[in-house]
């Protein structure tokens, strides 16, 4: 088969469509960032989970070590049952407080594991039991007027 | 009786519609069906990518770093006014990765490559080279059909690629060497927000359909066109209209299914 310049030509074509979906990937998208490597699922339950989102980060120490994959209301507490997986190089004590935290003022929310000292290690399936729920802001506002309700009736 | 015959007419166009749809899907199933030899000679298909694709590179590449730029400056003026200029890039990539890219490369694609490809077969046809052809048992679909229906599937993801990426760059021309926003988080924040699976994928598929869409209407206005210079224009109308608003509307339908309502 003889090599012609129209080959060339289409042969570039294709080359550059597929070093801008590269260059889509890697630099607008998240693919770099992306971890290849192995997860491990943990589940918490939390009272409130205010404005949470599955896909959220997951921080410990500001470090991104996980997403949440599955938010769902368990009907047998009625608490909010969060599944997170965490990177498999991070391993948390068992007795980790897990509390949902937003960055900024009126950012996004996200967990945020506190370890605590425990010699055991959470494993695959297990649960954290120390959760704190997330703040929302309408009850903070709430109660802050409530409060200074009561210090004027005072 | 006026009435009588506006009913008459109404029915009869209605009817008229109908039978070209299936002829449409008739045709399609057929383009479907004998691509197997395309494949077998890929030649054809590089003829083709060469014609629909590369020769519509110049126009998808300044039209999307036009847009991007656009975006970039509309953006910034609106984002200015939340003290979120850092956003911009978020803006920027989201809006052409999702929709622009896909959308404003079709529209683009269907009036250079689209109306092209009517206008090559309704001449074709015109001047009787594919009744030659099957006089020589050959199959016009699988030879002429077929390899410009692939090389436009083929080329418009690619197509929609570049725009988004030239797009992106003539956003980040604009918003950043120009405007002064921080090029660390133009950059970063558009990485974060940006997801593979969700934006990117999405839009590639996005774009994958339209390339179906476009090229399956502008071959079949073609092979459909009466053989006369007047009918061959119209096709070529016809091709740019009903493929821009077929774009339009499954745009929709499918921002509707990929990004609507389930976060």
């Amino acid at each position: 088969m003889e090599r012609s310049k129209l080959d060339l030509w289409v042969g570039m074509f294709v080359v550059a469509g597929i070093a801008a979906l590269v260059m889509l990937a890697m630099k607008v998208g998240n693919l770099s960032t992306y971890n290849v490597s192995e997860t491990y699922q943990v589940q918490a339950f939390f009272s409130n989970v205010g404005g949470l989102k599955p896909k959220a980060s997951i921080r410990s120490a500001g470090v991104l070590v996980g997403r949440v994959t599955g938010i769902s209301l368990d009907t047998e507490r009625y608490e909010a049952k969060v599944t997170m997986s965490l990177d498999k190089r991070y391993q948390f004590p068992r007795d980790t407080i897990a509390n949902i935290q937003t960055a900024g003022l009126l950012g996004e929310q996200y967990i945020g594991l506190a370890p605590g000292g425990d010699s055991e290690m959470l494993k695959a399936g297990e649960q954290i039991k120390k959760t704190q729920s997330a703040m929302v802001l309408e009850d903070l506002i709430g109660k802050f007027i409530y409060s200074k309700a009561d210090a004027t009736a005072q | 009786m006026p009435v009588a015959k506006t009913i008459q007419v109404i029915g009869h166009r209605t009817i008229n519609a109908v039978w070209r749809i299936g002829m449409a899907t008739r045709f399609f199933a057929l383009t479907l069906v004998y691509s197997g030899n395309g494949f077998r000679r890929f030649r054809l298909i590089t003829k083709e990518l060469f014609s629909t694709g590369v020769m519509s590179l110049i126009i998808i590449i300044v039209a999307g770093l036009f847009v991007g730029m656009v975006l970039g400056l509309q953006g910034y003026e609106t984002l200015k006014r939340y003290g979120s200029e850092s956003a911009l890039g978020v803006m920027v990539a989201l809006g052409l990765v999702r929709e622009l890219g896909p959308v404003v490369a079709a529209l683009l694609f269907a009036s250079r490559a689209g109306s092209a490809m009517t206008a090559e077969i309704g001449l074709m046809k015109a001047t009787e080279q594919i009744d030659a052809m099957e006089l020589m048992a050959i199959n016009p679909i699988a030879r002429i059909i077929a390899p410009r229906f692939w090389a436009g599937v083929i080329s418009m993801p690619l197509l929609a690629a570049m725009f988004s990426a030239a797009g992106i760059f003539g956003g980040y021309f604009v918003g950043v060497v120009q405007i002064g926003v921080d090029e660390g988080s133009f950059w970063s924040q558009m990485q974060a927000a940006v997801d593979f699976k969700h934006d990117i994928l999405n839009g590639v598929l996005k774009s994958f359909v339209f390339g179906v869409v476009v090229t399956a209407i502008a071959l079949f206005e073609g092979y459909d066109a009466p053989p006369t210079a007047e009918g061959v224009s119209r096709a070529t109308t016809r091709t740019v209209v009903t493929s821009s608003l077929a774009i339009l509307m499954l745009d929709f339908v499918l921002t509707a299914m990929m990004f609507g309502g389930s976060e």
